[in-house]
């Protein structure tokens, strides 16, 4: 690239600079970008001058086709910073990129008009351009998606936490809720949650409730025979309640071996058994005053 | 017949949507909620064979229609170790992994047609179909 094509850049990136935004926003506005509904205008025509501004003073560098050099730092920087708030907006990642794409029509008229005359300068900094625009707008696009995948992180960071709770049903007697599909990193904070619980409360009886657990495989089944196990070595009796007749069949034909855990069809049922080994009764008053 | 879609395995979170869409495919042909569920835990065990010891693979779901019946076929490949010896793999108990050795059989009798053909070094392929009762 020649020095002649970057400095008319430059030069022209800073005559027109009202011009050039008055044009893209209108360019942004036809695209269906300008998204009210998700941002303010006055946030959009911000973002736009800070764009233009700093896009200028990178342009001023030699290293202008190479967005990663380091005068295009503060350039990435904004892009970053928009690409994360537009993420959390909602925007998808084609609009967020289209915020830059868009910016190349206007730039191209400019263009068109300043070097009407000078073909060759005319398409040389017309290449220059597309390929810098480029390189940012799929900046944005990298951007989005790591934002996207710390969200998605997160958000099973929080799902593992949330979908175990262990709930005190009477003194000594625990239940645990068990929804959703059973992977090993889920298993295991359960089963540490259950665990650390039953010293807590010094419980004799847990009652493991699975009928949020859409599937019974084979894996599942050596997991809540592992926790029962441990919970055993601890002194504590497991009941397995929430077994549906369509889990049932399917256990069966499975092969698997659960004879040596007591197991309910209702949680009802399995309370009514836990409250049995703690030599526990429940009566109602009615009968109590014949 | 219709191939409905081919779904990649590849970790473990692939195995979840492998029973989310035959579940649903399920559903829409019609089975019965045993039917679904049996059909549903093979596929996760077959899917997790595929994936532990085959490395990785696919299944494809592919719905049969005759006359008078209508079945769901899965057929799970691989590229993985392949398994030496098909009769031993299918005996409950027996694993070479540290599961309970009760998955590739239990599968075979929560299904109506159930086929392996593998080869050492080359991979595993297990073909499945439960018919609409």
């Amino acid at each position: 690239m020649s020095l002649s094509s970057t400095s008319k850049i430059a030069d022209l990136l800073e005559k027109n600079e009202t011009e050039l935004l008055r044009n893209w926003l209108t360019e942004l506005e036809a695209s269906g970008l300008r998204r009210d509904d998700l941002m303010r205008s006055t946030e959009l025509n911000q973002q736009c001058h800070e764009f233009l501004r700093m896009f200028r003073s990178a342009a001023q560098h030699e290293n202008f086709s190479d967005v990663q050099a380091p005068e295009w730092g503060s350039v990435r920087q904004l892009l970053t910073d928009i690409s994360r708030d537009r993420a959390q907006q909602g925007f998808t990642s084609s609009e967020v990129a289209t915020f830059i794409f868009s910016f190349k029509k206007p730039l191209f008229d400019q263009l068109k008009r300043e070097l009407a005359q000078q073909n060759d300068l005319l398409v040389e900094s017309i290449w220059t351009v597309t390929d810098v625009l480029d390189q940012l707008g799929l900046w944005t696009t990298e951007v989005f998606q790591q934002a996207r995948e710390k969200v998605i992180l997160r958000q099973q960071q929080e799902l593992l936490e949330l979908s175990t709770p262990v709930v005190k049903l009477w003194e000594g007697i625990l239940a645990l809720p068990m929804i959703g599909t059973l992977d090993s990193a889920r298993t295991q904070v359960v089963m540490e949650t259950l665990l650390q619980q039953i010293v807590e409360t010094g419980s004799q009886v847990v009652i493991i409730d699975i009928t949020g657990v859409p599937t019974v495989d084979t894996l599942v089944a050596q997991y809540l025979l592992k926790t029962v196990e441990a919970a055993r070595l601890m002194g504590t009796d497991c009941i397995i309640s929430g077994i549906r007749p369509q889990i049932a069949q399917t256990i069966v034909h499975l092969g698997l071996d659960l004879s040596g855990v007591i197991t309910k069809a209702t949680l009802a049922d399995a309370f009514a058994i836990a409250l049995k080994k703690r030599q526990l009764t429940i009566v109602s008053k009615a009968s109590q005053s014949v | 017949m219709p191939i409905l879609e081919t779904i990649t395995i590849l970790d473990s979170a692939d195995i979840v949507r492998v029973r989310q869409k035959v579940r649903s495919q399920t559903v829409a042909l019609g089975f019965g909620l045993v039917d679904q569920t049996k059909i549903v835990t093979a596929a996760s065990e077959i899917a997790r064979n595929t994936l532990d010891y085959g490395g990785g693979g696919s299944v494809t779901l592919e719905v049969l229609e005759s006359a008078h019946r209508v079945g769901l076929r899965l057929t799970f490949t691989d590229q993985g170790a392949g398994i030496a010896n098909i009769e031993l793999a299918l005996q409950n108990g027996y694993t070479t992994g540290s599961g309970l050795g009760l998955g590739l059989g239990g599968a075979k009798r929560l299904m109506h047609e159930f086929e392996i053909t593998s080869e050492v070094g080359k991979g595993t392929c297990v073909t499945t179909v439960r018919w609409r009762q």
